[in-house]
């Protein structure tokens, strides 16, 4: 491909992916109205959400806040264009990283308590997280030999019969990113709520709807590198990549808040059984 | 409509009503009235609420507590007061504490009678109070 195509693919699905994110909170809240036995609301209302806190006042406590929030914003999005764009894993990652620091900046910058908290829980999330995230592509770059999601694109066998460890442990952290219940410490979805809105509690307007638009981007990001465990049949990948997040809504609904003492340990805990010995595993009998 | 009235977010307070109207506030988010049909989420946090319903008097306790609450809402906001507490102030009114009705801190948009006022009454106050948040949106959509 010519770098004419790559900007091209590269600007049209970051405009695509909050479409296709939105529309999955969408069913999932359906869902989760189902799994309660409520109607729901309509499946485009994530998309109602964001535009109206676009449309809504700006509340903005300090000069700060704001330009934490853009940065964010396009730490994220650049993060998702350098998947798309199948440039190093590695680097996505860290791009993505970077965007939840300024998120948690953001956050810190209003000096308002519930949001020090929250801020406070969402470090304890990355903590509890980011090891697993950071352990998944060394696990692909032991099978296939590349960081370049081009390459773990196009390979031939199925990551995943090599390392299920991973993918599982990958999946438990997943629900520590995607803010669902046991694990919504810092901040939660839906109608959820603990210490006012924690993380969240001074983002208003149009900058709520800026986190939300990364949660989004971030989502996709998560769900594409769970996809990458089975790149060489995408049916089964897409599939795939569907039952975990309906896993995610079910463990969400069927599960109450737990201290974040217990989230890291739990995390960690898997981490290192499933995911660091399966590569050991792999190390010994490859 | 707008996205405006397809998402109004709620933030519910009891100045110092006896709970019967609290209990119907809650009703509503129950399967049975399940008002996140309509995009209505109860959020429990002013700066992210668009509607802001309140049941019970205003008293000299928390006058301070309402008109905080309501300040720190972003526009467009609307304020729905829900029973007859927070209509008049109801058999309160004489209290030598109670100021009277909601409206006599914040002002109120739509008005929710019933004692306790039920959630189908609600919900169409609700409803009512977005016809006014659209209202207040074109307007400060022109201010800009």
């Amino acid at each position: 491909m010519n770098i004419m195509m790559i900007i091209f693919w590269c600007v049209a699905l970051i405009i695509l992916t909050p479409l296709v994110a939105g529309l999955i909170s969408g069913v999932d809240r359906i869902l989760t109205a189902k799994m309660q036995s409520r109607v729901g609301p309509p499946v485009l209302q994530p998309f109602y959400d964001v535009l109206k806190l676009f449309a809504k006042q700006k509340l903005v406590v300090n000069r700060f806040h704001n330009d934490f929030v853009l940065s964010a914003v396009v730490f994220t999005i650049a993060s998702v264009g350098l998947f798309f764009a199948g440039q190093n894993l590695l680097l996505a990652i860290f791009a993505l990283v970077v965007g939840n620091v300024f998120v948690v900046l953001a956050a810190y910058a209003t000096n308002s308590p519930y949001s020090l908290i929250g801020a406070e829980r969402e470090l304890l999330q990355m903590l509890a997280a980011e090891p697993m995230i950071l352990l998944a592509p060394v696990g692909l770059f032991m099978v296939t030999g590349t960081f370049d999601i081009e390459k773990l694109n196009a390979v031939q066998h199925c990551p995943f019969i090599y390392l299920p460890g991973v993918f599982i442990a990958l999946t438990y952290v997943l629900t520590i990113k995607l803010r669902k219940s046991p694990f919504d410490l810092s901040t939660s979805h839906h109608a959820h709520q603990e210490l006012v809105k924690g993380l969240t509690t001074e983002f208003a307007g149009p900058s709520l709807a800026w986190f939300e638009v990364i949660h989004w981007y971030e989502m996709i990001f998560l769900l594409a590198l769970m996809y990458l465990f089975f790149a060489n049949i995408p049916w089964l990948g897409v599939l795939v990549v569907l039952f975990v997040y309906f896993l995610e809504i079910l463990i969400d609904n069927i599960n109450a808040r737990i201290k974040w003492e217990l989230m890291l340990g739990s995390a960690w805990i898997i981490t290192v059984i499933l995911g660091v010995g399966n590569l050991l595993i792999l190390d010994l009998f490859k | 409509m707008s996205s405006t009235s397809k998402s109004p977010w709620i933030i519910h307070y009891d100045g110092s009503s006896c709970n019967g109207c609290d209990i119907e506030v809650l009703a509503c988010l129950m399967p049975r009235f399940d008002i996140e049909r309509f995009g209505i989420i109860n959020t429990g946090n002013p700066k992210h609420a668009d509607i802001l319903l309140i049941t019970g008097s205003v008293n000299e306790q928390n006058k301070d507590v309402v008109k905080n609450i309501y300040d720190q809402m972003g526009e467009p906001k609307v304020v729905v007061a829900v029973g007859a507490c927070a209509c008049t102030g109801h058999f309160f009114a004489e209290c030598y504490n109670t100021l009277g009705g909601v409206d006599k801190v914040i002002p109120v948009d739509v008005y929710c009678p019933g004692c306790a006022a039920r959630p189908e009454a609600m919900i169409d106050a609700v409803v009512k109070g977005l016809a006014v948040l659209e209202e207040k949106r074109k307007k400060l959509q022109q201010s800009y």
